[in-house]
């Protein structure tokens, strides 16, 4: 037992007060557009750290979490929007009966999209992890895929191509950051639990994991429903943030976008994958000026939109040549760590 | 008693040749669409039986391929033979520069770091495609004999559709000759079973795996000419879905194995041009059978249809 325990507790509590107090200053002074980019924040450290229990922790290549934000953003998407709301909507074929009549309030959806996401993890578990590596990688991305095919062609629930429009704005400071902070708690929490610790063992070598009597099946099993329950919520989070769903959102790009975020912050660090989620929103939208017409002085370069995209591939592969680990390696942040750099102290083991 | 459309229809007469000939009609389409994916596949099945990597940019080297063959026949005004045999070369030469600038120095890295790169890859390749020729879709200039269609005993052949299985069938055969007939072919063979043995004995395996990427790289784009012929357009995304289903075809036949990918490419073409001709109102899940065939091969049979070795 770590002697510094209560004093780490208090810490977290004060930090994530820190954080909340830093919300309500944000929700209540930030200009739209800031608070646009603190919510689009909020909503990738929910993805990414989900995301990066299976890739990072468990060392699953999983390429699907755009299956399940997609899912979970038309759950709760359809739950919330009224049945006049989809009358009008659904111009092709109606909306098919219990959705046409239903509507709940945003955190019943939210939660709905959640569980309807895990269960398509773990029945999409039980074929994906029969394959390993490779091929593990090809059969997520097939399933990412085939969801889209079937949100683009199931007219009567999803509205297929046309996709849904005027979903309600309910994501607000408050339930984005609220969000991020539950699941950041509840993922720490399994990994330092005795199953995260299977979990990492299965990173490190499965065979000796499964020999030291590790089911090794029902632990990547977890580790795919806990982040498919997250990013489903992270999915309903972000449809009532955009307003507008269509299949093309949940492309294998947004899979992409992820990433880069967990590789960027190192696979398998929970802390890094907040800090890269932070760097990768806020440092795409300070790009955009590579989109935009230059002015050197001497030279103008005249817009190149897109551009954006290149620098990003650019830093994937220089980080998978260069710098293996990204910005934490496996490393989590820890109080103890940043106490004895501060020189606070504390009693040692 | 009112009879049901089905039996009405088996009542007509002449019906029955109609139907065969239907039938064949697909037959041939699925035949000419599956060589296609057959094709693009030997390059993935190559790169992946030498060196264990997905080489996801595969399918956007192929559109590559394209771009520089509609860049010959537009701005550079060459003859259209002269201008695929051109970027079909320049597509070789960038083949060996993304191996040499990419995937060289993960060579040694774990074999997920590699199909991360190679993800990267895939995406700078469509992005810059993006940023330098632009988004919208580009008419692909198609030769006059290639445009051309064929009518024998009420079936219809579309030039390309005589084309591409010659044209598949030809590069198939080169491509055996050099991995069984020649001594770099054989380095291949050397370095799929053991790649520090092979380095050992002398061969330059640097270079022989840049050669097998160029040999990939040029079948591709020849398989993406034919491709920008066959939907007479390009643009900087088309290589993900013909990609993603060459990889499909490569797996079906047992990953690493050239005339499986072959196979896997024309039972795949068969089975989705058979759906969207048999079962139209299913058309628009054509992208998503690739994917349930993967699913199912790999579940029942994990090695392929042809494969011997076991994935690990």
């Amino acid at each position: 037992m770590d002697p510094n325990a209560n004093r780490n507790l208090l810490l977290s509590v004060l930090a994530t007060m820190l954080v909340l107090v830093l919300v309500q200053v944000a929700a209540s002074h930030g200009t739209e557009y800031q608070i646009r980019i603190l919510n689009n924040i909020a909503i990738f450290i929910v993805l990414a750290v989900s995301y990066n229990l299976v890739n990072g922790v468990t060392g699953q290549f999983s390429l699907a979490p755009n299956a399940f934000v997609a899912l979970g953003a038309y759950t709760s998407a359809l739950l919330t929007l009224t049945p006049a709301e989809k009358e009008i909507s659904f111009i092709i074929e109606p909306c098919i009966w219990p959705l046409s009549v239903i509507t709940t309030p945003f955190i019943v959806s939210l939660l709905a999209a959640g569980l309807v996401s895990a269960v398509l993890a773990f029945v999409m578990g039980f074929p994906v992890f029969r394959t390993r590596g490779d091929y593990l990688a090809i059969v997520t991305l097939g399933f990412g895929e085939v969801v889209r095919v079937i949100a683009n062609n199931t007219q009567s629930i999803t509205n297929g191509p046309l996709g849904l429009k005027g979903i309600a704005e309910y994501t607000t400071l408050w339930w984005s950051w609220g969000a991020a902070i539950v699941t950041v708690f509840l993922i720490a929490r399994l990994i330092r639990s005795s199953y995260g610790m299977a979990m990492k063992a299965i990173k490190y070598d499965e065979a000796a994991a499964e020999a030291v009597g590790i089911n090794t099946y029902w632990h990547k099993m977890l580790a795919f429903t806990t982040s498919g329950f997250f990013q489903g919520i992270g999915g309903g989070l972000l449809a009532h943030l955009i307003t507008t769903i269509s299949p093309t959102l949940f492309t294998f790009f947004l899979t992409f976008n992820l990433l880069i975020i967990i590789v960027m912050g190192g696979l398998g660090s929970t802390t890094g994958a907040i800090i890269a989620a932070v760097l990768f929103t806020w440092g795409g939208e300070w790009l955009r000026f590579v989109d935009e017409p230059m002015d050197l002085g001497f030279v103008e370069i005249p817009g190149i939109p897109g551009m954006r995209m290149v620098i990003f591939s650019c830093i994937l592969i220089f980080i998978m040549i260069f710098a293996r680990h990204g910005i934490m390696g496996t490393r989590e942040f820890n109080w103890n760590w940043l106490c004895r750099k501060l020189g606070v102290g504390g009693r040692s083991r | 008693m009112e009879r049901s459309p089905l039996f009405c229809k088996r009542d007509r007469p002449g019906t029955g040749l109609v139907e065969l000939t239907f039938f064949l009609q697909q037959m041939i389409n699925g035949v000419a669409l599956g060589s296609l994916y057959g094709l693009i596949a030997i390059g993935y099945t190559m790169v992946y039986g030498i060196i264990r990597l997905i080489n996801f940019a595969h399918g956007d080297v192929m559109m590559m391929g394209c771009y520089f063959a509609y860049f010959g026949i537009l701005m550079f005004s060459l003859p259209w033979w002269a201008s695929f045999v051109i970027a079909m070369a320049l597509t070789a030469v960038l083949g060996v520069m993304m191996d040499k600038g990419a995937y060289v120095p993960v060579r040694n890295a774990p074999r997920i770091s590699a199909l991360i790169t190679a993800i990267g890859v895939s995406f700078l390749l469509e992005n810059l495609g993006l940023v330098v020729f632009g988004g919208r879709p580009k008419g692909f200039p198609t030769p006059e004999m290639f445009s051309e269609v064929y009518e024998v005993a009420g079936l219809m052949f579309p030039a390309l559709v005589v084309w591409t299985p010659l044209l598949t069938l030809l590069i198939l055969s080169a491509v055996l000759f050099i991995i069984y007939r020649t001594k770099t072919g054989r380095a291949m063979r050397c370095i799929s079973h053991d790649m520090e043995t092979t380095r050992l004995m002398g061969v330059d395996v640097n270079r022989i795996i840049s050669i097998t990427f160029a040999v990939g790289s040029a079948a591709a784009a020849a398989g993406g000419i034919m491709w920008a012929m066959r939907y007479p357009e390009i643009n900087p995304l088309m290589g993900i879905i013909p990609g993603f289903k060459a990889f499909v075809a490569a797996v079906l036949g047992g990953i690493g194995n050239i005339t499986g990918a072959m196979l896997g490419g024309l039972l795949l073409g068969v089975a989705e041009i058979m759906l969207v001709a048999l079962m139209p109102e299913l058309a628009g899940f054509r992208d998503a059978v690739a994917f349930g065939l993967l699913i199912l091969i790999l579940l029942f049979r994990p090695t392929g249809l042809m494969g011997t070795k076991l994935p690990d």
